[in-house]
């Protein structure tokens, strides 16, 4: 094990993968001598030099398109967007091409693609630079995606894009860059895709939580704990493919569930995940399902109103006891 | 140009001509279902292009696509299966006209999104370039796909990294019933290639021996490292944007003219005139070729359709 930052471990994963396959490379906005604006690919260039690891003009559109072209003729690519909000400018190639081109070739194609880049609140970067977009990404099958909420996850969960055959968005979040946390040091550490993490098990409340999420949430959970509340906190780690069996087997047991993320509330991934619960464990339910999300307004640049419209800590104590009627 | 290339030319030609009459028989006959967009008279193109590439040389295509995907090898048979939505289609009936693809014939596939196979095509020429091999990447694309920003991301994104990727915009006159210079700042649509440094031509479209010298060019610059090349040709298509369109953008007598101007005849011509073939060879690739046809369309009609059980296979590369 080693103790370090969640930029660190992606960074490290992306040179470990690079120096195993020599079908990887890496392009995007700025990561080459600078390293990515988070330090993400910050010492890749010296490594591998400016042929793996490619700064590309500022269109996300084009570069995107090389990324699923290079696929396609068998290269493994890493496009780093600097923004996830930026995926929007590069939809088509993303949403049409990328995610449809195996399927409608009728399965003579491979696209391996990791799409990765940071999202998210914190830093004051308004409405195009601090969404959570995920849920589009969901929505469009042909897609994996996944959601990294610790150093660790984000080395296994990256390794394993890494060796996947699949085009795969990759939601890393600006707030968990400078995160801590132990790091396991084998080569071929990898997360399956599809497998929740149990991040506190408990038996009176499911909590799904993605991304920061996760943290927040547990946090909740331990507060809880002095008030004799167990509840067991899930991260689903990736969203694309979905661990049903985790979370509903999780909810049989404790007949409630909420789930909080940073994306909007409304047709965001909880809506998906409530829904999921409501079909399979319809009848072991106690309450209703809550979901917790950005309210349906572009996300704030002042602190204080950003603050107002993403779930608080409050407001995961709130949906807890409401769904066990305290 | 030698014989042997002149008349794999003339035969692409008389193949893709034929393909898409009988589709557009099929078509009238309620077989086929979906969009049919016809390249009739915009042969030479693809043709010619596509007999200067190797097996291992890339291309994308558009949703006008039969045209390209029969030039860089797609059989004919698996290819009308695919428009009639078969399981033995290229694509077991997941794409239809507009997605044939073939990766082991370099066939990176076509693309009903206007323009969006352009970037894709610097991707296949950025992964010759990683692997330092001589493959080259052409893109084939419409007068209207010129007014992408995608095309003009790939163009700039190709010359900056100097990727082997050839540009070839077959400006055949309309963007679906827009005439071109409702649609487009410029007369000849090279010169925007003068934007991202890189040499930019146009010629007849309709003229093999003109396609062939400007591209031979572009494939040597871009085998020698020294980046892409743009080429506009200049064209007319035939017939209107789909089966259904009614054409009330142009006159009778404007298409009537461009039929004159057939590249299928002209090749023939200069055939005959110049004694590199006879008119009884030239009738024997042409019979030769319906009778292709004739198997293609036999076989398609006697195809199964796919399994409805299996509509969701494909979707994931299963690890």
């Amino acid at each position: 094990m080693s103790r370090k930052a969640y930029a660190i471990a992606i960074k490290d994963v992306l040179a470990e993968e690079m120096r195993r396959d020599d079908r990887i490379f890496i392009m995007g906005e700025d990561i080459a001598e600078q390293g990515g604006i988070f330090g993400c690919t910050r010492g890749l260039l010296e490594e591998f030099g400016e042929s793996r690891v490619r700064n590309t003009p500022i269109s996300e559109a084009g570069f995107m398109g090389a990324g699923v072209g290079a696929a396609l003729a068998g290269m493994k690519p890493v496009v780093e967007l600097m923004y996830m909000d930026f995926s929007l400018v590069a939809a088509d190639q993303i949403l049409n091409q990328a995610a449809k081109i195996r399927y409608m070739y009728g399965g003579k194609a491979t696209l391996p693609l990791v799409i990765r880049g940071q999202q998210g609140i914190g830093r004051g970067n308004a409405a195009t630079h601090s969404q959570s977009t995920e849920a589009i990404f969901m929505h469009i099958p042909g897609l994996k995606v996944a959601m990294p909420s610790t150093p660790a996850d984000a080395a296994g969960l990256l390794r394993t894009a890494l060796r996947d055959n699949n085009p795969i968005m990759f939601f890393e979040h600006k707030l968990l860059y400078s995160v801590k946390g132990e790091v396991p040091d084998d080569p071929d550490f990898v997360i399956p895709f599809g497998k929740a993490n149990i991040v506190k098990e408990g038996n009176d409340v499911t909590i799904i939580a993605t991304s920061q999420y996760v943290g927040k949430a547990l946090t909740v959970a331990n507060k809880l704990e002095s008030e004799g509340i167990c509840a067991e906190v899930i991260d689903p780690r990736t969203l694309v493919p979905f661990d049903t069996e985790t979370v509903v087997n999780s909810v049989k047991k404790t007949g409630r569930a909420i789930v909080v993320h940073e994306a909007h509330k409304n047709a965001g991934p909880g809506a998906e995940i409530a829904s999921l619960i409501m079909e399979e464990a319809f009848k072991y339910l106690d309450a209703p399902v809550l979901r917790l999300g950005a309210k349906a307004c572009p996300l704030p640049f002042n602190l204080g109103l950003e603050n107002a419209v993403v779930p608080q800590e409050e407001d995961i104590e709130k949906a807890v006891k409401s769904v066990l009627y305290k | 140009m030698e014989k042997e290339r002149l008349i794999w030319i003339y035969r692409k030609m008389h193949e893709i001509r034929k393909f898409e009459e009988r589709a557009l028989q099929l078509f009238e006959k309620d077989k086929l279902r979906g969009s049919v967009h016809l390249y009739i008279g915009e042969e030479a193109i693809a043709a010619t292009v596509c007999s200067l590439l190797r097996d291992s040389d890339y291309i994308t295509s558009t949703h006008r696509g039969h045209g390209h995907c029969i030039a860089k090898g797609a059989e004919l048979a698996p290819a009308l299966a695919e428009l009639m939505g078969k399981s033995t289609g290229y694509c077991q009936g997941r794409g239809g006209s507009m997605h044939i693809a073939d990766v082991t014939k370099g066939n990176l596939g076509a693309n009903a999104i206007v323009g969006a196979g352009v970037p894709i095509a610097a991707g296949g020429a950025l992964a010759a370039q990683l692997r330092g091999s001589d493959q080259v990447s052409v893109t084939f694309f419409g007068d209207g796909a010129s007014n992408e920003g995608v095309v003009h991301e790939a163009m700039n994104l190709a010359s900056v990294w100097k990727l082997p990727v050839i540009f070839i915009c077959e400006n055949n006159e309309f963007g679906i019933s827009t005439p071109v210079k409702q649609s487009t700042s410029v007369k000849d649509i090279s010169v925007r290639s003068a934007a991202y440094d890189m040499p930019g031509y146009t010629v007849d479209g309709n003229d093999v021996f003109a396609i062939d010298e400007v591209v031979s060019k572009a494939i040597e610059r871009a085998k020698d490292g020294q980046g892409p090349t743009f080429i506009e040709c200049k064209t007319y298509r035939w017939l209107g944007h789909w089966t259904g369109d009614p054409q009330i953008y142009r006159t009778k007598e404007e298409v009537e003219a461009w039929k004159e101007k057939c590249p299928i005849k002209r090749l023939e011509n200069y055939l005959i005139e110049n004694k590199i073939s006879t008119e009884e060879e030239l009738k024997k690739i042409e019979a030769d070729v319906l009778v292709a046809v004739d198997e293609a369309e036999k076989f398609a009609l006697e195809s199964p359709e796919p399994d409805p059980s299996k509509a969701l296979e494909y979707v994931y590369f299963e690890n």
